[in-house]
Formats: C-alpha cells, structure tokens, sequence
C-alpha cells in the first residue's frame, strides 16, 4: 500500500498556454486522500483539471503509476482514473441506474451494451454509496445530496485506482457532506483507492486527508500530512484571514472578537463559560475570562473571544499572582457573570474572588446584564 | 435481493416499451406508403398496389405511375427525413441544445446557396448536372455554415445567442440564393423555384440511388457511433474521462451531420422542422435518450413524418401542390414551442 501512485514533477498550468500556478510538485501513496485547500479562485480547480486532462499542461509532467499523464491513451486512462466534476450533468430521460451504468464505459464492446456482470458491478456501486433506492428515478428529479452519491456510484463503477473530485462537497448538508466522505475514506482503506479532490472545508479537509495541498498565489505554498501544514499561521495566511480565526486543534471557525478593553468578566471553568462567551461575542461586548487552566476546554475558546484571559498553569494549586491579576480585571468590569465553577482545594482562591463580586453587587447573569445595557 | 435485482424487470418494461414503439413505426410506414401510393390524381386501388409491387404487372399506365412517379418519391421521403432526423439529432447533441437542428442553425441554406451557384454554373455551361455534384456542392455548403456556427460558438457562449446567429446565417445564403435565382435564365428559374422551396418531387431512381448511398451509409456509422454519442450526452469533460477522444469525436459528428442535411438539400431543398421535432417526439415515445435505441428510430420515425407531410403536400390542395416545409412546419413548429414550454416549466420548478 505504500507504494508511491501518483506524482507532478514542476508542473505548470493554466488556460490558454498561460501559466497560473506553476512549480507545482507532490507525491501521493496509493489509499492516500490528498485535498486542496485554498481560497476561492485560487486555481484549486485548475490544478484538477488539468491532471484529469480537461486542460493541456502548461509544463512539467504528472506521472500515474510511473506512466507520463500525456502519454496514455484516453482508454486506458478511464480504467485508472474516475472523476466526479463540479459542473452540472443535465442529461435527457435518464435514470440513476443510467447515469451510474455510464462509468462501465471504458469496459464495454462497440456498442457499449451491458452484460449481467457490469449490471452487477452498477448495482454494487449503488449500493456501496446508499443509493440503491435512487435506481429508477429521474437523475435530474432528486436533490443535490443524492447527486452527488450517484456520480460517485459512477465513478466507483469505472472501477479507478484514482478518483478526482472537485469540490465534491458543495451544496451538501453536514449529514451528506460526512456521508460522502467517510465513503471516500472507506474506500481507500479497502481497495486502496487513491483520492484526490478539493475542498472548501478546511475542517473537513484537516480530519480527512492524510495530504494537504495549499494552493495560493502561483505556486503551492504548502504540502504535506495534516500535522505539518495546519498551523494557525498557515490557515490565516492561506485565505489571508483578517476577521476571525480558525481553531487549528478542533477545526472550527470562531468570529472576531469584540474589540476594546474588556467590560464584563466571566468566571467558569470546565467548559461552562463557552455559552456565555458566545452570547457576549454577539452581543459585541468584550469580556475578560478567568480564572482558566490552559488545558480547560473554556480556555481553547476564550483564546479567540476573550479580549482578557487570566490564565494559570494546570496541576498546582492557584498562585496569589493569578489571583491578584484577576482582581484587578474585576475592578475594571462593570459586571461579573458567574457561568459557573468546580471550586476545590487546588483553586480554593477562586471562592474569595466570587465573594468579591457579590460584595461589590457586580453579580449578575449574562441576560440580565444584556438587558441593563439594552441589547 | 429483490432490491438488487429490479434492474431487470425495468429493463424488461423499456425493451417491451421500444418494441412496441418500433412496432408502430413500422406500421405507420406500411400504412402511409400504401396510403402515398394509392391517392393521387389517378387513384389506384390497394389490391392493385399490392399486384404492381410486388410482381410488377398490370396496366401499364399504373404500373409506370407507382414505379416511374410515386415510389421513388415515397422512398426519397423515407430516406431523406430519416436523415433529417438524424442530422438535428447528432447536431442537439453536439450543442446541448434541444432545439439546434440543420434547419435552424443555418445548414440547409448554406448547402442551399452553394447548390444554387454551382446548379446555374454547371447548367450554364453544360446543361446538366449530376446527382453526385449536386450533393458535394450540398456538403461543401454545409460545412461552410457549420464552420462558420462553430467559430461564433467559440465566442458566443449562450445557446440562444447561437441559434440567433444560426438564423442570421440563414437569412444571408437565403439572400444570396435569391439574388442568385433572380438574376438566372429563365430556363434555370423553374428547377431552382420548386427545390429551393423543399420539395420531393420529380426523383428518379437514379437520384434515389445516390441519395440512398449517402444517408444510409451515414446512418449506419452513426448507429455505431452510439457509445461515445451517449458518453458525450453527460458532457465534454465526462466523455473524455470515459476515454472519449474528443476532437476526434467532434470532428465525425460535424461531418456525418452536415453528410445528412447536405444530401437533403441536395435533393430537396431546405425542409424545416423534422430535425427538431423528429428526434423530440421520438425521446419521448422511447422514454429515453440512449442514442443505441433513438437513432434508429430517429431514422424510421424522421421517414415516417416526412412520407407523410408529402402525402399531405401533395394532396390537401390538388393539383396544387404545398411545399414540403410548408407542411413540416405546421406539425413540427408547434412540438418545438410546446417543448420550450416544458423547459421553461422543468427550470423554474428545478
């Protein structure tokens, strides 16, 4: 499995014999998912289309197996490689069944009539991707989920080594979306598929992929495994992230944070002051959080909301340092919202500064607060 | 299982469905040739038609009226509107588009002014002209239009956009034509009048040699060409994954399409509709697009409406005799404004 399948060597392309993205080099193992990710109009779809020979190489080559891409002929190359495209099939008065049977092309006679063993592979395909009961519907009568399912039928039943989609994801809720990739994913860990596409999805893309390709500007300013390519820095210089940020450990997307200097705290820990940070992120006003170990999970999201963290190192008991420094942002704020605590032994201080803010009738809840400031 | 296995009784449903749409093909033929054969100004009775063609005796007059007269020209309609059909099938394939056809995109008139010039050329010169001239001078005009189609669909992206160009295009070589025609020997005027106009009549069996050459070789390389014809159905670029090389492909497409609707004007002037409306109502009978099954049937069905549409022009007023567009476009025009409709419908529901 871990024989290397497909690779560009200084590859060029673009349209029209002009370069768009050149010295594009990477390497793919046979059962490797590899994705692109890029921002939009970054030639992600380019790239693609000229390694399924949609578009002519501008230079450098793309080996398959260790044969030059140009140099196969189309019928040979269909038994390798299936696609499933991004531009709309309108196809007249066919069925699912029809749609899935065309991937069979590239291994019936003249004629291109089907025999009860390319039917079987059809309905094996359709059933690999749930799609069985889609049979013998109109292809142009179901919704954009099942669509997609069946062109992947179709191009599981070309029976490929390689599969190219782009942007396969587009229009798909999140229960279709993780449908079709745990599919893709199966796939190559049964029959060794190698799988290549593109995605917007970065979150997707990092927990699907053991390959990432960063398409920006005219080169690839990135490849390789997940680990190495997703950094904060990388993800914000990527789609030149100027609002908001991208939470490299869980995936997720976070907006901005509230500027200026904070107006309420919010005690938590324990995960119990996420919703509170939410609530006030929307609401536009900037808080501090505290007092927060740098491994709770209210800490990971207070990184990117919280224009104050008072943080502290795990595992040993709350410093008077912390403590003091937490004081002092109380002074600051206006109101004090308790989201909710664990107060034991190890951070015992934590009670003192709750009876702080009840001394100081600065005590309240995240919608009463709301409220008092009108929004 | 069951589940697993129901390809097969819907398989069996559509071979039941194309059979009996065949079927009906072919009677509607029957009918109409014995139909064709037996009104006319001398009507001959069918016990009679049956007697003539099949053993070739009787009176005498008869006999040369159904093989001098009629037949030649029921077969020519047969073969000519099959290849009708099949040209407007093979051209709204290679567009996408429902509603291209020789007709519409300009084609026939192309092959229409270039058979003009070359007719008053040849028969200024040497008072005759062969089938064979006829039906080259045919395809180099063809393909003049077409070439001329394709290098505006480079740059004209929208598919209306193209068929308007396709109809300016018809209007300029029916301009040239007719300037043409103007300016011609009376002598000349008669033949060019009837066939610019689209019409069967007046075939002899010599013509309907060369025609039956030409469509009938054409028709059977494009029924082989049915496979990549139904890859290409998904899209340029799905096609080309299957192993469809292209160019190639698009090259035989344009040639055998412009073969078609050249060797029908050729022999009948430009004839409206049948590519668009043929192919349409043929889909729709078979219930699918799959080009093993429509192309035959595009073939028989496009002979069918053309037999009849003859029969049509040829008797409603007599002895005036219609055009044979005239005809066509009443029974095509109406399939094709009822086809946008449904598009327009299938769109803003979709």
């Amino acid at each position: 499995m871990d024989e290397l399948y497909f690779r560009t060597s200084d590859l060029s392309v673009g349209y029209n014999g002009k370069s768009l993205i050149h010295d594009i080099n990477f390497e793919i193992r046979r059962g490797e998912i590899v994705t692109l990710i890029g921002p939009n109009g970054s030639g992600k779809s380019t790239i693609l289309k000229s390694i399924t020979r949609q578009l002519k190489l501008i230079g450098g080559k793309v080996w398959v197996r260790d044969e030059e891409l140009e140099k196969l002929d189309y019928k040979t190359l269909a038994t390798r490689m299936a696609v499933v495209l991004t531009e709309r099939m309108k196809p007249e008065l066919m069925t699912c069944r029809d749609v899935v049977s065309t991937g069979r092309y590239p291994y019936t006679g003249r004629l291109g009539l089907l025999t009860a063993e390319d039917e079987d592979k059809v309905t094996a395909a359709m059933e690999r991707v749930h799609a069985l009961e889609l049979a013998d519907r109109d292809f142009d009568a179901i919704s954009d989920g099942q669509r997609q399912r069946v062109l992947l039928a179709r191009a599981i039943c070309q029976e490929p080594e390689i599969i190219v989609l782009d942007e396969p994801t587009s229009y798909l809720d999140i229960r279709h979306k993780l449908e079709l990739l745990s599919i893709l994913r199966s796939m190559t860990k049964e029959k060794g598929i190698t799988v290549i596409m593109s995605l917007h999805e970065i979150d997707l893309a990092q927990k699907i992929s053991d390959k990432i390709v960063c398409v920006k500007g005219e080169t690839i300013s990135r490849f390789g495994s997940p680990a190495e390519v997703f950094s904060p820095q990388v993800v914000r210089d990527l789609y030149e992230l100027e609002q908001g940020s991208f939470d490299v450990d869980f995936g997720s997307i976070e907006l901005p944070r509230p500027a200026g200097e904070p107006r309420v705290m919010v005690l938590s820990n324990g995960g119990r002051g996420i919703g509170a940070y939410r609530q006030l992120q929307k609401a536009d006003v900037p808080f501090s959080a505290g007092i927060l170990y740098t491994n709770d999970m209210d800490y990971a999201v207070a990184r990117h909301l919280a224009a104050e963290i008072i943080e502290a190192a795990p595992f040993r008991p709350l410093s008077d340092d912390a403590l003091s420094r937490a004081e002092k942002s109380m002074d600051r704020c206006e109101a004090v919202v308790d989201a909710g605590m664990d107060v034991a032994e190890g951070n015992a201080p934590l009670a003192r500064l709750l009876e702080k803010a009840k001394n100081e009738r600065k005590l309240c809840t995240v919608g009463e607060y709301l409220q008092r400031i009108g929004k | 299982m069951e589940e697993k296995k129901s390809y097969l009784s819907t398989n069996l449903q559509r071979r039941l469905r194309y059979q009996a749409v065949f079927l009906g093909l072919v009677i509607a033929a029957a009918v109409i040739v014995v139909l064709n054969i037996n009104i006319g100004s001398v009507p001959i009775g069918v016990k009679e038609i049956a007697r003539i063609l099949f053993t070739r005796q009787g009176d005498v007059a008869q006999v040369n009226i159904i093989w001098r007269i009629r037949m030649p020209r029921i077969v020519t309609a047969a073969l000519l509107g099959g290849a009708l059909a099949l040209s407007g099938f093979l051209l709204q394939t290679f567009f996408s588009n429902p509603i291209a056809g020789p007709f519409v995109l300009g084609i026939s008139h192309g092959a229409k002014m270039i058979v003009a010039l070359v007719m008053i050329y040849f028969l200024g010169k040497f008072g005759s002209m062969s089938s064979w001239a006829l039906v080259i001078a045919a395809f180099l005009g063809s393909m003049l239009s077409t070439g001329f189609i394709l290098l505006m669909s480079r740059k004209l992206h929208s598919m209306s956009t193209l068929l308007v160009a396709g109809i300016m295009v018809g209007y300029i070589c029916n301009a040239v034509t007719d300037f043409v025609v103007t300016f011609a020997q009376d002598s000349d005027i008669v033949n060019l009048r009837g066939w610019s106009l689209g019409s069967f009549s007046g075939m002899s069996w010599d013509n309907v040699k060369v025609a039956a050459l030409f469509t009938l070789v054409t028709a059977v390389a494009v029924f082989f060409m049915s496979k990549p014809i139904g890859a290409y159905q998904l899209g340029e670029n799905y096609a080309r994954s299957m192993g469809v090389n292209i160019k190639l492909f698009r090259i035989m497409l344009i040639c055998l399409s412009s073969i078609l609707s050249a060797t029908v004007t050729a022999f009948a002037g430009p004839i409206s509709f049948v590519g668009i409306a043929v192919p349409h109502l043929v889909k729709r009978a078979l219930n699918t697009s799959k080009p093993i099954v429509v192309i035959p049937a595009c073939f028989l069905g496009g002979g069918v409406f053309c037999m009849m549409s003859d029969l049509i022009a040829r008797t409603a007023f007599a002895p005036l005799e219609l055009n044979i567009s005239t005809v066509t476009s009443v029974f095509g025009a109406p399939v094709v404004i009822v086809m946008m409709l449904k598009r327009q419908k299938g769109k803003s529901n979709g």
